[in-house]
């Protein structure tokens, strides 16, 4: 009982992560009809704009202190972030809290990316064949992680949780669990909940606005939306820079838990793939519970009592899985008659 | 002889396409391409791209998953290095087996969808099959390290027939002679011609013909009687035995094979390739290939040296600021020119280089007054 | 003799009856057209025929064998060719491949491994779809790239398709969609060509115009059912499907 607890747990943060990409895959098929093969490199950016505010929060003043001598008898150069120069204690936290602060960051700059991604380059697509959609995406893939690698170097850099967050929970106290059964590090728990509250609003969005009411319209029946005579150009936009930025965010909030390095993008694309296909072309509860049933899963299949019994599950679970109900229901779990076939 | 029956343009074609491929050492030389290790490298990726062709460029399917088969032709290979014999023959059949099996395998499944859902099934196999490589595997992949060749082998034919390699490491070799250095690259030219016969006579069969109309319209192939089926996963079949094929000589000029082979980056270089070329030409995967192959080695090979020659002409503060803009794009950031080339090609040249070569045809023939065609360009592509 | 009989044919969709029991009886050699008000169940019923719907209970039998549970390529297989509404054809290849890749699957069957000859040596199936071409006016085209025809032009080639694999049973629908009246004429003459070669055809058709200058008998079908079946002159003035159809104007 506790074991299984446990496994759910540790699939939920990387269910959630997938159920973020997922949801951004799913509704530009579904409104824009493109498959965005560079999707995944949102998430990278997302998680090097949390590098790059904490690397920026860590700008250091440098200052010769003529009291304090090194061996080599030179001042000793004392190193203060600035933020800690000018705010004190408040800059310390700010410093220590760099990946919930990076998202503040990450919305406007995820923004604009996807913004710009759709003007300069998708739109041309909407009426090329999928084919060439995939293609495009995907060198635009390989441009957007090479620069990265270019700038941010190929090894992982490790992003620390803020202090607060970075122990242990014992979960299973909660739940009236013996102590110490189902411990669970706090930053999975709370990306957990993070996913969750984002996935919720977006859901909020598209129900109770009248863009998302149009979005979903979009998303049912594109060519009698833009029969309506409503400006769908914009409202593309606006989709993918949405997109964007949730993929961004669920970039951002996860390096505590994967240090980004600059092809994380693709191992998550490939496997946010096999979610929407999984949950359904075009369903967007689809995706999500997906995404989140094929993390759980996936950690199942990483406990070492499977791995005795089927070696290398934990490799190819996800894989085999959407194997499986590709063939058993070709429109995946939760998918609709007619959306993205040929 | 109506076997081998073909129009006089196909003779010409095949026939320079031929010489192109024995002359490659010379015609290649002034271009500084003109070693073998490279142009080995031109001909088994010309193979991979044109098998890839017959799939994608005829019916359409794009399969984000090729670098499986290569990476199992290339394993293949090097186990029957090690249990059979060093001659590259058995090598070059049984890869080609094993990546038309793994291909009838992985196809069955994934040919029952279409469109994205077919990229996707077939990125997803790749991936599953790099990451069992990698893990449980092992013991027949070498892991990491990579398959190896050891002078402890059986070679069971080798011995039976008295070859003995001493207590050097052995390379392949085709009855004596040494498959690397120019042996090597001819062994795999001469293949190349063989695939290239082959690719054209699929090209202008009726089987070709209908790939080309289950990718112009499946609907109308189903209501005109064909079961579709059977065709793409022929297709499909036929292309993964000539990745398995070029994993296969990879592994004969240079007998390792590693997982790596079997990544995405790898599925999506020969996807480039092939687009680069000219999705369902004939000739155009083979050019695409070279072209690839030639710029990464030139681009690879760059580094801030070379690059502060290059702009020695400059003032100072522009040559600086010259070397570090191109820096990001050769060297270790070869990829980032292959993944810009990617969308230019597909932004503004979607029929690949043939189609660049017959505008410009076309534009020549209208500003002479329409002349006679009478250049070697083949219009491969109908 | 009746080539294609459709006996106590339901279907439904969800709440919806679409078909309620259907009763139909084609004979060899005739135009028999199936005309009805939006929604009467027409295009349902004819893809009950092609295998691209199954009906929920009933039987379609054609020419000695049943057409349900089947695959489309199966059903042309028999001697059963479609027309589209929107014409399907191979966009991307020439008017002349157009034409032979139909003659290739009623000679080779569903599925032939002919990788090795050359389609240039198929001389007899050449000749066989350049005549259809010529048939239809098309020959002069026989190069061209079938996606850059007219409408109506695409509509002839689609024709030729289908008769040159020489159907039993060709099923129209509505064949002069969307056409305009020139072109609509030239089809009806096509068409009128083409039954007089004996070629059983049932045609869907909205253009009252086209059924009453091609059908040698016509099913009036409303609410998924059969309301009337008679000679043309007849229907004409029958007050049942004045009601049914136009909801009592006259003809």
């Amino acid at each position: 009982m506790d074991a299984i607890l446990l496994q759910i747990l540790n699939g939920l943060d990387k269910g959630g992560a997938y159920a973020l990409i997922a949801l951004g895959l799913t509704i530009i098929f579904g409104t824009l009809g493109v498959v965005n093969f560079a999707h995944g490199a949102l998430f990278m950016l997302g998680a090097f704009c949390a590098v790059s505010v904490k690397a920026v929060l860590s700008l250091e003043r440098v200052v010769e202190d003529p009291n304090q001598l090194t061996a080599w008898g030179t001042p000793m150069e004392i190193r203060t972030p600035f933020v800690e120069v000018w705010f004190g204690d408040f800059g310390a936290t700010i410093l220590d809290y760099s990946v919930p602060v990076s998202i503040l960051i990450a919305i406007p700059v995820m923004l604009l990316i996807g913004i710009a991604m759709e003007r300069g380059l998708v739109r041309f697509f909407y009426k090329r064949a999928h084919a060439d959609q995939i293609l495009v995406t995907f060198g635009l893939a390989i441009v957007l992680q090479e620069i990265v690698k270019a700038q941010f170097g190929a090894n992982p850099i490790p992003q620390p949780a803020p202090e607060a967050a970075s122990g242990m929970i014992d979960f299973g106290i909660m739940v009236g669990i013996d102590a110490g059964n189902v411990v669970y590090p706090a930053w999975r728990l709370i990306y957990f909940v993070f996913s969750a509250v984002v996935i919720g609003a977006v859901f909020a969005f598209l129900q109770f606005t009248t863009f998302g009411m149009v979005v979903r319209a979009g998303m049912a029946d594109r060519e009698t939306v833009g029969l309506l005579g409503i400006d769908i150009d914009r409202r593309f936009t606006i989709v993918f820079g949405i997109a964007a930025i949730v993929a961004g965010l669920a970039g951002a909030m996860y390096t505590p838990i994967l240090s980004p390095d600059y092809h994380m993008g693709m191992d998550f694309l490939v496997l946010s793939f096999v979610v929407v296909v999984v949950g359904g072309m075009g369903s967007l509860t689809g995706a999500v519970s997906a995404g989140f049933l094929l993390g759980i899963l996936q950690s199942f299949a990483s406990m070492n009592e499977v791995k005795d019994i089927l070696p290398g599950i934990d490799q190819i679970i996800i894989y085999l899985i959407a194997v499986v109900i590709l063939l058993v229901r070709p429109r995946g779990l939760m998918g609709r008659k007619g959306v993205m076939e040929h | 002889m109506k076997m081998f029956s073909m129009d006089k343009k196909d003779i010409l074609l095949f026939l320079c396409f031929s010489v192109a491929v024995l002359t490659g050492p010379i015609i290649l030389e002034p271009f500084g391409a003109g070693y073998p290790d490279l142009l080995q490298k031109f001909a088994i990726f010309g193979i991979f791209a044109l098998g890839f062709n017959i799939l994608f460029g005829l019916t359409g399917y794009l399969s984000f998953g090729h670098a499986a088969f290569l990476g199992m032709g290339s394993y293949t290979a090097v186990w029957t290095f090690k249990l059979l014999s060093m001659n590259p023959i058995p090598a070059i059949v049984f890869a080609t087996v094993m990546g038309g099996l793994f291909a009838a395998l992985i196809g069955f499944i994934s040919l029952r969808r279409s469109g994205i859902y077919f990229s996707i099934l077939t990125l997803a196999f790749a991936q599953m099959s790099y990451n069992l490589a990698y893990s449980v595997l092992t013991p027949i992949t070498n892991g990491e390290t990579g398959l190896q060749l050891n002078q402890a082998d059986p070679r069971v034919l080798d011995v039976m027939f008295g070859r003995d390699y001493g207590a050097v490491l052995p390379s392949s070799d085709f009855f004596g002679l040494d498959m690397t250095g120019y042996p090597g690259f001819y062994f795999c030219g001469i293949v190349l011609i063989i695939c290239f016969f082959i690719a054209m006579r699929i090209f202008r069969s009726p089987f070709g013909m209908m790939l080309r109309a289950i990718k112009s319209n499946q609907n109308r192939m189903n209501y005109t009687g064909f079961n579709t089926r059977p065709y793409t996963l022929a297709a499909f079949v036929i292309s993964g035995m000539y990745a398995g094929l070029a994993g296969g000589l990879m592994a004969v000029t240079d007998p390792l094979a590693g997982a790596e082979r079997m990544q995405w980056t790898a599925s999506g270089e020969v996807v480039l390739m092939t687009i680069l070329g000219g999705a369902g030409t004939l000739l155009g995967p083979v050019i695409g290939a070279g072209a690839i192959k030639y710029f990464e080695n030139i681009f690879s090979a760059f580094n801030e040296g070379i690059l502060m020659g290059i702009y020695d002409f400059l003032p100072e503060t522009l040559q600086h600021i010259m070397v570090s803009v191109s820096g990001l794009f050769v060297g270790e950031g070869w990829h980032l020119t292959l993944g810009a080339l990617f969308m230019l090609i597909v932004i503004f040249l979607p029929g690949g280089l043939m189609e660049g070569f017959n505008r410009i045809k076309t534009l020549v023939t209208n500003r002479t007054g329409g002349g006679s065609d009478g250049a070697a360009t083949p219009a491969a592509a109908e | 003799m009746a080539i294609l009989s459709v006996e106590n044919v339901n279907k439904r969709f969800g709440g919806l009856k679409a078909l309620d029991n259907v009763n139909l009886q084609i004979d060899a050699g005739t135009v028999h057209a199936i005309i009805g008000p939006n929604g009467a169940g027409k295009s349902t019923l004819l893809n009950c025929f092609v295998g691209r719907l199954e009906p929920d209970t009933g039987s379609v039998m054609f020419d000695g064998s049943s057409l349900l549970g089947i695959q489309p390529h199966q059903i042309n297989q028999l001697g059963v060719s479609r027309v589209f509404q929107t014409p399907e054809i191979f966009g991307n290849l020439s008017l002349l491949e157009n034409v032979m890749i139909p003659a290739f699957a009623k000679r080779d069957g569903s599925f032939t491994m002919n990788a090795w000859m050359s389609v240039s040596s198929e001389s007899d199936l050449r000749d066989m779809a350049m005549d259809m071409l010529a048939d239809v006016g098309l020959e002069a085209k026989s190069a061209d790239i079938a996606g850059q025809l007219s409408r109506g032009d695409k509509r002839r080639l689609e024709l030729a398709m289908c008769l040159v694999q020489q159907p039993k049973l060709l099923l129209l629908d509505e064949p002069t969609a969307g056409m305009a009246r020139a072109d609509t004429n030239n089809t009806i003459d096509l068409m009128k060509r083409i039954a007089e070669r004996g070629v059983t055809m049932v045609v869907i058709e909205h253009d009252m115009h086209v059924v009453f200058s091609l059908a040698d008998k016509i099913s009036v079908l409303a609410q998924g059912t059969v309301i009337v079946e008679d000679l043309p002159e007849n229907i004409k003035g029958d007050p049942r499907v004045q009601e049914a159809y136009l909801g009592g104007a006259h003809l």
